[in-house]
């Protein structure tokens, strides 16, 4: 097989492919590692590990040939940089984590690679996971591999933004530089990524995947989950990352079903949720007509669609950045300069902390420290961080209400398309807004995914959005399955590692 | 919500953040649009809604108290930006 038609095979495919030896693990990882080192433009990996991969293939090819190979055996993955591997270079975006080589492996990269699958190297993210266009990474921003094509804006040919924060892993999927990759969504750092790239992005139910090991952002809200070129192959990379881990106290102690089988199974008569308050102002036409088609498809295939109401939508944002910011100035006051990554040294150790975390952390970080630190300061941590909490009850209130009367949501995945960094006024409240169809899944904690359905007239990727009940990804899955095969979206980015096969 | 230079320098000297006096007055713009953005939650009637701390079950799980890990100091150590004799190493403190 050429590099191209290799690299051009799903996860499931690939899996199929190994296991009837058509081609090695070791033929598909260099395949891949010759991809990553193809994609360097786009700046989707920090720190690719081609040998470690190559030696982890080698050991997935000897159990294939012995016929004990293992679900995900050689199966290339990319690793958002905010996962702790052991003893390889863990920077989550930032300066102040520089030569960070953690002794430990995260709970979720040590199960994908007990389950076989091959590591290609860790990718780019936004600083800390803070932002929604990964433009704020200590290593550069990255580049999304779609260009605009027509329409529009024919002929502006801007490089645009992958999405954030996991913009590197939604970048190199969608490069064809990594055949599936993890990520993290704080408030929508995997579907929005997934929507701006034409990728799959699941964030499972808050406790179905540890968070041991994954630098904190905002713990409440912190969610690991796949990211893949097809519905099938996030739930079979879901269902190797799943699972209880006493290590994380808020990990759910349940079974994790059979994801791909559940794909399987009936849609007819379930009842899809169009809640009414998602008609944003300023939300472009083409993504609203995106929509009314993705309720008819599901229409089609036997659900029946309810208009619905959540009604605490529109405060579903501030809360959350109440939350998260006050959560992450928490989490970021044990980057001192004393234990690992960068020490600035100063006169006395108050000057040496002080120095470090300034030098040490980028303009946004800095930011929503600052802010979560006020809103937790005495005087105004009822005003404000208390607050939030309560609205956030009310949300995942709005939500158990509306699983009373429907099984899953359908909405957009962001409001937009990708757009070029200079499109933007640097006003950090019009970036926030990236967020607003995803944050309400983060505060009540239920699982989300984003599909590719279709293209912006000026040829980018739009994805549309299921959320269903907390520890229901198999609907949701099942629902994601049904707008996939409706929306044959099939289309490839500019820039393919390999070229279009 | 309006905050002014000196509120700002004293949240970056609770956040332990050396900010110049040059950047005060553009962070202080930025903060105080941003909380007032925030203040739209004050149109939410939340008088009696408890506060949501987390997704997850309410109850933390217990388990026996038991050394289950430990004896790694040289691979903790490891990272350290400055470490001697089995300690991390800081700037004297006391004089």
């Amino acid at each position: 097989m050429s590099d191209a038609a290799l690299l051009a095979l799903s996860l499931a495919e690939a899996r199929d492919g190994l296991a009837r030896k058509l081609f090695s693990a070791r033929e598909l990882t260099t395949a891949y590692n010759d991809a990553v080192a193809e994609a360097e433009p786009l700046n989707a990996y920090i720190t690719p590990t081609p040998e470690r991969a190559l030696a982890m293939a080698d050991a997935a090819d000897e159990r294939l040939a012995r016929g004990v190979g293992l679900p995900l055996d050689g199966i290339p993955v990319a690793v958002k940089d905010l996962f702790c591997t052991k003893d390889i270079l863990t920077t989550a975006g930032s300066h102040i984590l520089d030569g960070f080589r953690p002794p430990y492996e995260s709970t979720v990269t040590e199960k994908l690679w007990q389950a076989g699958a091959v590591m290609l190297g860790k990718t780019n993210l936004d600083e800390f996971a803070m932002g929604s266009s990964n433009t704020t990474s200590w290593y550069g921003p990255v580049e999304n591999p779609w260009r605009r094509q027509s329409g529009t804006k024919m002929g502006d040919n801007r490089p645009l933004v992958p999405g954030g924060s996991s913009g590197g892993s939604a970048a190199a999927v969608a490069a064809h530089a990594a055949l599936a990759a993890t990520g993290t969504d704080t408030g929508g750092s995997i579907r929005q990524p997934a929507s701006f790239c034409g990728i799959v992005g699941l964030k499972p139910t808050y406790g179905r995947c540890s968070r041991w090991g994954v630098v904190a952002y905002a713990s409440s809200l912190d969610h690991p989950g796949p990211m893949g070129r097809t519905v099938r192959d996030v739930a079979i990379l879901l269902r190797a990352m799943a699972g209880h881990d006493p290590r994380d106290s808020t990990s759910a102690p349940l079974m994790v079903p059979d994801y791909e089988a559940a794909l399987d199974g009936g849609f007819r008569g379930l009842r899809v949720g169009i809640p009414k308050e998602y008609r944003v102002d300023g939300m472009a036409d083409e993504i609203e007509a995106l929509w009314r088609q993705g309720v008819e498809w599901l229409r089609e295939a036997g659900a029946e669609p309810v208009e619905i109401s959540l009604p605490m939508t529109k405060y579903a944002l501030p809360a959350y950045y109440m939350i998260a910011l006050a959560e992450a100035s928490s989490n970021l006051a044990r980057y001192d300069g004393v234990r690992f990554g960068l020490r600035v040294e100063g006169d006395g150790l108050e000057e040496m902390y002080e120095l470090t975390r300034a030098v040490g952390f980028g303009a946004e970080v800095r930011r929503r420290v600052l802010i979560g630190t006020y809103v937790l300061s005495a005087g105004y941590y009822d005003a404000y961080y208390l607050k939030a909490q309560r609205v956030r009850t009310l949300i995942a209130r709005d939500f158990a209400a509306a699983f009373e009367q429907v099984d899953c949501i359908l909405t957009p995945t962001a409001p937009s398309a990708a757009f070029a960094i200079s499109e933007k006024s640097g006003d950090p409240i019009e970036m926030y807004l990236n967020d607003v169809f995803t944050v309400p899944a983060n505060l009540a904690g239920v699982p989300a995914v984003s599909v590719p359905a279709g293209l912006s007239r000026d040829g980018l990727p739009l994805g549309l959005q299921i959320t269903g009940r907390a520890f229901d990804e198999e609907t949701v899955l099942r629902a994601a399955g049904v707008l996939e095969r409706a929306a044959q979206f099939g289309h490839l980015p500019g820039f393919v590692a390999g070229g279009r096969s | 919500m309006a905050l002014d230079k000196a509120t700002v320098a004293h949240i970056a000297s609770l956040a332990r953040v050396r900010l110049a006096e040059a950047e005060l007055e553009p962070l202080a713009d930025e903060l105080s649009h941003i909380l007032d953005w925030v203040e739209q939650l004050n149109e939410v009637e939340t008088a009696g809604v408890p506060p949501m701390a987390s997704a997850a079950a309410a109850r933390l799980p217990m388990r026996d108290d038991a050394v289950t890990d430990g004896g790694r100091r040289e691979a903790i150590l490891g990272n350290a930006p400055r470490a001697e004799r089995g300690f991390f190493t800081v700037p004297k403190v006391v004089e």
